[in-house]
């Protein structure tokens, strides 16, 4: 009995969280323009996805983004993690508290601060996408820092000291063995800033370009809009978004799973 | 050590190092000097936190003296970087580089100096067959045993042709057996190399078996270097014979010329100490006879035995000092047995002065008592730190609650602040003179207590030999220090 | 100068004074002072004796409220579900439960949008109750994820000794599991309460009309007002502060950090 409730709330918390998605990516395959409305099977809407140019620019110029903006991220978030691991304490807890502001702040405050310092006291124009690019790193460095942080503090110490002793120069032990050691964290560290700058909406709002958008920017303008074929569109685009993170989480399971299997015959 | 062409060169040399660390000021290693020669196996001996680490880091260059100087083949290195010393370290857990393959670990320091490609598989082949793991150059470390992983860091320090092998605690991850195997190897690869091994550990035996020089150090200083022999018969202090083996350990005093006591009896010796003198001697297990109560010099009640495979372990209890021996004939838990010491059995070492040291109690109210009399003396001052909570535990600056049952506090007074009174009740403790030395301004008196001990006092007047006094030590002349 | 490791953190140490230090001077700055630079208290007292933006503070809290107790109360059974069950591909339930966090959160609401539209026609009607569902939808993994991370992490002897002293399985919940799962909740609300009082979007993205207090930024963004956007997100941070200081959730916990990939 105990376990058949336990089933159906489980059923129903799944329901909650994919049946909007479901239903959208149901109606995508449709000419309907609201949900409720039974129409027939349509592929109008993945083709105004891939041909229209305002929307191919826009998912383009957010990719863009998140990588860049991951990668400039991911570099100074993992070589400041390195630094401060191997600072004095007085700066390690500095930077670790720094670090700390922009993870427990609102974006929209963290947003709308770097547009103040940039844009109206520094007078950086939002059309060179610098203030957005900052702003993007600002949002993804510090959870950088956090996944590459417990990585160096894992690592054995005398790893560093032991390539030393075999005659590495310090940048030498780092690139050769240190920066190894922590590449999980890094790597997560970078699959992490790209979501968060895909993600993001508030920080781009207030840091973007006016003819620059990003998905989510663009998303949100268009449900005020009322462009149906664009907000059809959006619903093939949702269904594609959907099925890409689907086959990343799988592939990234079954990579796991796998890991697990090689690993096993050499604990048991 | 085969061929020396130079004799007696020093390959490395430490001057007056001292290293104290930055942010709390606590001294590791304290004036620090030592001589190594080429080829010799030197071990550095202590328990933990004794500097040992520390020093061996100095010599690899991961930690440079606060002061002094290192010396290897007469020039200084004192600053110079790890990878700028040829000298390669073994470290406690391996330290192999778990994103490499057997192969690269080991020729990790040859890539460092551009070594070319032939002439590193060369090596790393036959370093792998020096320690006896040929073909594992592809095995991923994780897939090696500790025992494996061990000879791998070996042969990654050793293919670099170091001028020393530092060893730090390399076996102390590895099960007895493994342990006991890898001691024969090691010193089979010293004998055969003739590299200079420094060898860091706190076992004891490891280092008896080992080394050729022994460093023993305690609390960042070195208390004695020698040979192994010279380290287990002739230890320097009271520490190193604690250390060094199992040992009997007693305080006692020069009753005349070649005579002692000690332990409640008094005991012929070999040592020429002058009379009167605090002595320590040391008495090694296997030099305790066992008799018939009435043939022993003291006696006493056999409180346990132990089987150790070889022999026997007997622990007596004779008055208030525990002796252990080590026999090969039983005895059984309460028998009383006599204790005989032959002389040369019997290890007399100076305590530096005339000053008297003794063990002080600790009450169950945290308060320290001597002879069932309050010290007014502050326990929770002598803990660095230490605060007294509210239900009277104290606790050191780290907010730890200290062991009592794990700490001794000793008490020490000088000859000089001790009165002798007639009144004995007066007294902290009451005892017998048992001695009396004529010393040209003052006499020095032996007085045996209740308590089994002997206190020295210095007095202008003359007192008779076996007066039964008081002794007035007041507690504001006494210093304490506490033991863990 | 030798290459040292300490010096790899400079770059680092440089942008977070310039890019999260100095922004947020340059806020206090703004926000005590009026468009001539002169020091005020203007936007402060203007603030607190606003009838409509202290009931736009209320109405934020009452909205943060609502929602972290409803994804508490939905979260914490399915995360202690997912820990204590057997399953074998424990790993890969758990992720369909976290993946939503990887869908772009505009997308997702749009969707949310569609469904509630057919469900109640015209979504204007009921903006609390709005309001609650689009932000509960938005943020229900993020209360999950740390949840299910401190109770699967849960030592099981300890409940196992539970049992030894006499505790029946409710017993051991009440006095073992649920306390010590504690820290997981505190992280998820969190990562739940402040996004509630400021994530306006969803707002508008579900044709609400009211305000909350994120919304006050974006209205003063949009009319080029610097000094009184900066002393809402200043109000915004003290509340941040504040609640970082009541949880303790500064240092440690960081459920969106700890849900790489």
């Amino acid at each position: 009995m105990k376990k058949l409730w336990k089933s159906i709330f489980f059923v129903v918390m799944l329901l909650l969280l994919y049946l909007p998605i479901l239903i959208l990516a149901v109606y995508s395959f449709t000419d309907a323009t609201t949900i409720g409305t039974i129409r027939g099977f349509s592929l109008q809407n993945y083709v105004t996805l891939f041909t229209t140019e305002e929307l191919r620019t826009m998912i383009f110029g957010t990719l863009t983004l998140a990588v860049t903006s991951a990668l400039i991220a991911t570099i100074l978030g993992s070589l400041g993690a390195i630094g401060a691991f191997y600072s004095k304490e007085r700066v390690k807890t500095a930077m670790s508290t720094m670090n700390q502001i922009p993870v427990i702040n609102a974006d929209v405050v963290t947003g709308f601060s770097i547009c103040v310092l940039m844009v109206v006291v520094m007078r950086i124009s939002k059309d060179t996408y610098i203030p957005l690019l900052i702003g993007h790193v600002t949002l993804s460095a510090p959870f950088v820092f956090l996944n590459v942080m417990p990585k160096i503090q894992q690592m054995d110490s005398s790893l560093y000291e032991a390539a030393l002793d075999l005659g590495a120069t310090p940048f030498r032990a780092l690139k050769q063995v240190v920066i190894p050691q922590i590449m999980p964290g890094i790597v997560s560290g970078f699959g992490l800033a790209i979501t968060l700058s895909l993600d993001d909406y508030f920080i781009a709002t207030y840091t973007k370009p006016a003819m620059f958008d990003t998905i989510s920017t663009y998303v949100v303008n268009a449900t005020k809009g009322s462009q149906t074929t664009i907000k059809t569109a959006l619903w093939a685009l949702s269904t594609v978004i959907f099925l890409i993170v689907i086959l990343v989480v799988a592939i990234g399971n079954y990579r796991a799973i796998q890991e697990e299997k090689r690993k096993e015959p050499v604990h048991g | 050590m085969g061929n020396e062409t130079v004799k007696s060169e020093n390959i490395i040399e430490l001057r007056h190092v001292m290293r104290q660390y930055d942010d709390n000021g606590f001294i590791a290693v304290h004036d620090f000097n030592l001589e190594v020669k080429r080829g010799e196996f030197v071990t550095f001996l202590g328990p933990s936190g004794c500097g040992k680490t520390t020093t061996l880091r100095m010599i690899a260059g991961f930690d440079i003296p606060t002061s002094g100087e290192i010396l290897l083949n007469g020039k200084s290195i004192t600053s110079l970087p790890p990878y700028e010393r040829p000298i390669n370290t073994v470290f406690q857990r391996y330290a192999l580089f778990p994103h490499m393959n057997i192969y690269d670990n080991i020729a990790f320091g040859l890539r460092q100096k551009k070594v070319a490609k032939d002439v590193i598989d060369r090596k790393v082949k036959r370093m792998l067959s020096l320690v006896d793991l040929e073909g594992f150059e592809d095995r991923s470390v994780s897939t090696l045993s500790g025992g494996q992983q061990q000879r791998i860091a070996i042969a990654r320090a050793l293919v670099n042709e170091p001028e020393i092998l530092l060893l730090d605690e390399p076996l102390g991850a590895l099960d007895l057996k493994m342990r006991q195997e890898m001691q024969i190897e090691l010193k089979a690869m010293h004998d055969r190399l003739g590299i200079t091994f420094i060898y860091v550990t706190h076992d004891q035996e490891e280092a008896l078996t080992m080394s050729d020089k022994i460093v023993v150090m305690s609390e960042g200083e070195i208390q004695q270097i020698g040979t192994p022999e010279d380290i287990y018969n002739e230890p320097k202090n009271a520490f190193v014979a604690d250390f060094i083996g199992e040992s009997n350990i007693f305080g006692g005093i020069m009753t005349g010329k070649l005579t002692t006591r000690f332990c409640g009896g008094e005991f012929v010796c070999v040592d020429d100490v002058p009379e009167g003198t605090h002595i320590t001697a040391v008495v090694r297990p296997e030099d305790v006879e066992i008799t018939k109560p009435e043939n022993g010099t003291i006696r006493g009640v056999v409180t346990a035995v132990i089987f150790k495979g070889m022999h026997y372990e007997i622990t007596i209890q004779s008055g208030k000092n525990e002796i252990v021996a080590r026999s090969t004939r039983s005895a059984n838990v309460g028998d009383r047995v006599g204790i005989c010491l032959e002389p040369d059995g019997i290890h007399i070492m100076i305590a530096e002065d005339h000053t008297n040291t003794f063990q002080v109690d600790i009450n169950k109210d945290y308060r320290l008592e001597y002879n069932g009399q309050l010290l007014h003396a502050s326990l929770t001052k002598l803990i660095k730190g230490g605060k007294r909570q509210e239900d009277g535990t104290i606790i050191d600056a780290n907010g730890e609650v200290i062991d009592l049952s794990r700490i001794r506090v000793m008490a020490s007074i000088q000859p000089e602040d001790i009165d002798m009174t007639d009144n004995q009740e007066e007294g902290l403790i009451q005892g017998n003179i048992s001695n009396l030395i004529y010393l040209g301004s003052h006499y020095l008196y032996i007085i045996h207590t209740e308590l089994e001990q002997d206190f020295a006092v210095y007095d202008e007047d003359l007192w008779n030999m076996g007066d039964r006094v008081g002794l007035i030590m007041p507690t504001e002349k006494m210093s304490f220090t506490i033991k863990k | 100068m030798r290459f040292s490791r300490k010096n790899l953190g400079i770059p680092y140490m440089l942008f977070l004074i310039l890019f999260v230090i100095a922004p947020l001077a340059v806020l206090v700055y703004y926000a005590f002072t009026n468009g001539s630079g002169q020091f005020t208290l203007m936007n402060f007292i203007g603030f607190f004796t606003n009838p409509n933006t202290v009931g736009t503070l209320f109405y934020s809290l009452a909205i943060a409220a609502v929602t972290t107790i409803v994804c508490v109360l939905l979260a914490y059974p399915l995360a202690y579900i997912l820990a204590t069950s057997h399953f074998r591909a424990k790993s890969v339930i758990v992720m369909i439960f976290v993946m939503p966090m990887w869908i772009n959160f505009s997308l997702r609401i749009t969707a949310l949008k569609e469904v509630l539209t057919f469900l109640e026609g015209n979504l204007a009607m009921h903006p609390f109750l709005n309001a609650v569902i689009g932000m509960s939808y938005d943020f229900l993994p993020f209360m999950i994820l740390p949840i299910y991370t401190t109770i699967s992490r849960l030592d099981r002897s300890l409940l196992e000794a539970a049992a030894d002293l006499g505790a029946d399985e409710k017993t051991a919940f009440w006095k073992v599991t649920l306390p010590l799962s504690m820290p997981g909740v505190i992280s998820g609300v969190s990562m739940v309460f402040l996004p509630a009082m400021t994530n306006y979007v969803v707002l508008d993205m579900l044709y609400n009309s009211t305000y909350i207090m994120g919304s006050l930024i974006g209205s003063y963004f949009s009319a080029y007002n610097w000094h009184g956007g900066s002393m809402i997100a200043l109000i915004l941070l003290a509340f941040i502060c504040l609640f970082t200081l009541l949880t303790g959730t500064g240092e440690d916990a960081n459920p969106r950090g700890g849900s790489a990939l």
